[in-house]
């Protein structure tokens, strides 16, 4: 069923003279979801977010947004408000002055822009450094304001452009864990683009994986995770062993690799320690390199160096058949 | 000891610019200021300490009006140059997209500045005199029957020396400015609905203002210390602060033109400070 304010690509396409970044996409976004768009540099998940956000133009096809074709509209007027990387928030204005940008732009007197960004500020947490400039402010602190200014405009979809790439590894986790809550709170599609599998597992309702202009994958996260379709998706997504079969390919999840008496043949390459578990890279005879994760009680019973000599098994049930 | 020793080598690598700045700066200033109490006859000058100089400078009707064209010429220079260097500045900075292009473009703004103030000066004449190209050319369009008297040798031909010469100063400062304007802010900005203007007015603009502070130095500077313009473009018959200098000079008569050097050196310090208040350029330095 199709309601609220969903987004659809319909042949969607990007041309830079000859270069194809975004090719004939075509995807339904279910309304009030989040999305991650996950793909390495380059594959045409930035070029396809700011394609919806309105600042770069389309080739061909179009983007709806609530039953209207939006691809032709300036990006204010589309419905949709993006957060930047650098969080592009300006220098010149105060936290209170950027979250009501938008509003002043619009001819809203001061007194309610200002009541209005403080609601927002309110909303991100920051109300108590609404007089600084950004400059006074941490990465963190910066990016709740960047997400003030961007949902100060009540958006029908908030396009976020690798909104925690800038941040250290421990605020990435908080950030994004309030993200999350953020977007079940406003109930608004978010498109979160990534380039970090853990980071779209964490917060996706849907992962779109893109590579070389095209979506290989589509799908919920655990679906996505549980069964990739392609060698690329597996590769890609992480804590997956690709192993050539006499007919075809097909993956298996390193946590269903274990280390036995009988079975494949392979030495190991490396071991590496990670709390939890332990990370043990071998290499087949074949050449493959296969990634055994191994409980750390299961590891330590039986501890292996590199170098040594071990047999590799997994039930036959957990072999997942790759379509390419 | 070791410190001590960094102390001491600390003030001998101070010394040399020190020296120069003494030297070349300060003492020529020292002197100017001295000679300015200084008397002179038609013939003589002989040191003193008087105020007469002064006195001449603050009670004199005419100074008064030489000193009111000076800020005239400035502050009319400061406007062209300032509207036809941002232009330039913007169209290079945000409109012009590959790199290659914009320092190919910029190279040729400076082109004009291979040759010397002087000849660019002279250059003009041919062309505003009252038989030159640009009246010849309105003659036979028929815009015009008689050739405009007020195209060279005029107000209007010194102010348009000053723009030609110092529009550059501008534009450079301001060029410089716009370039570290993260392109992204422009987006910003589209992405919360400013309409172009709306950026350029509340964005670009607001961030420009330190560099459009330095060219403003520039620019103000250099036409109010200017003579050498204001004697060839307006055929001697327009005069600035700087003429008259350059005029006591002739004379001979050195404590006034150190009184009134003195007097232009306080008030162009004067403008600057006041135009320091407005916009903090030392994020710029």
């Amino acid at each position: 069923m199709r309601t609220g304010y969903d987004l659809e690509l319909v042949h969607l396409t990007k041309r830079y003279g000859d270069t194809v970044a975004v090719q004939d996409l075509n995807h339904v976004f279910s309304p009030g979801s989040y999305v991650c768009f996950l793909g390495p540099s380059g594959c045409g998940k930035s070029s396809t977010l700011r394609m919806i956000a309105g600042h770069e133009e389309v080739s061909d096809g179009s983007i709806l947004l609530d039953g209207h074709d939006v691809s032709w509209l300036p990006p204010a007027q589309r419905g949709t408000a993006m957060m930047f990387q650098n969080y592009a928030l300006f220098p010149h204005l105060s936290v209170r002055d950027n979250v009501a940008f938008s509003l002043r732009m619009k001819g809203v007197d001061k007194v309610k822009r200002h009541a209005r960004a403080n609601e927002l500020l309110e909303l991100v947490d920051m109300i108590h450094l609404a007089d600084r400039l950004p400059a006074q402010l941490s990465g963190g602190q910066q990016q709740r304001v960047a997400l003030a200014r961007a949902l100060v405009t009540e958006p029908k979809v908030l396009l976020l452009d690798e909104p925690l790439s800038a941040l250290d590894p421990f605020l990435r986790i908080r950030m994004r864990s309030e993200l999350k809550k953020l977007q079940r709170e406003l109930g608004i599609t978010f498109i979160h683009v990534t380039h970090g599998q853990d980071e779209a597992l964490a917060l996706a309702d849907e992962i779109v994986v893109m590579n070389n202009a095209v979506i290989e994958q589509a799908g919920p996260a655990r679906e996505v995770w549980g069964a990739p379709r392609t060698e690329f998706v597996a590769r890609f997504i992480g804590g997956h062993n690709v192993i050539a079969l006499a007919d075809g390919k097909a993956t298996v999840r390193a946590d269903a690799v274990r280390i036995t008496s009988e079975g494949l043949e392979a030495t190991i390459v490396a071991v590496e320690y990670q709390g939890a578990s332990v990370a043990v890279t071998t290499r087949t005879q074949a050449g493959d390199e296969v990634l055994a994760l191994l409980p750390e009680d299961q590891f330590f019973a039986a501890p292996k160096s590199p170098g040594e000599a071990v047999r590799l098994s997994w039930d036959e049930a957990r072999l997942h058949r790759l379509q390419a | 000891m070791q410190i001590r020793n960094r102390h001491i080598l600390g003030w001998l690598e101070a010394i040399p610019l020190t020296a120069v700045l003494l030297c070349f700066l300060v003492a020529p200033i020292v002197m100017i200021v001295i000679v300015s109490f200084w008397g002179a006859t038609e013939f003589s000058i002989y040191p003193a300490f008087q105020f007469d100089n002064y006195e001449y400078l603050f009670g004199s009707e005419v100074v008064r009006r030489v000193f009111l064209a000076t800020f005239k010429y400035a502050a009319i220079s400061w406007f062209f140059t300032l509207v036809i260097g941002f232009t330039v500045a913007y169209f290079l900075a945000f409109h012009v997209r590959t790199q290659t292009m914009q320092i190919a473009l910029f190279l040729l703004c400076t082109i004009p500045f291979w040759t010397s103030n002087i000849i660019r000066m002279i250059s003009w004449i041919p062309f505003l005199g009252r038989n030159g190209i640009a009246n010849q050319t309105l003659i036979s369009w028929g815009v015009i029957d008689q050739p405009l008297e007020w195209l060279l040798y005029s107000d209007f031909s010194v102010i348009l020396a000053f723009v030609h010469l110092y529009t550059l100063f501008m534009v450079v400062p301001i060029f410089n400015t716009m370039m570290r304007i993260d392109k992204s802010l422009l987006e910003a900005a589209r992405d919360n609905g400013a309409s172009g203007f709306q950026t350029l007015v509340h964005v670009i603009i607001p961030l420009t203002k330190p560099g459009i502070m330095i060219g403003t130095i520039f620019v103000v500077t250099l036409v109010m210390g200017d003579f050498i313009t204001v004697r060839f473009m307006s055929g001697s018959q327009r005069a600035n602060v700087g003429r008259l200098i350059s005029n006591d000079i002739g004379l001979l008569q050195y404590p006034s033109a150190a009184a009134t050097a003195v007097v232009l050196l306080c008030t162009v310090l004067i403008v600057i400070a006041i135009l320091l208040r407005f916009v903090n350029i030392r994020k710029e330095l």
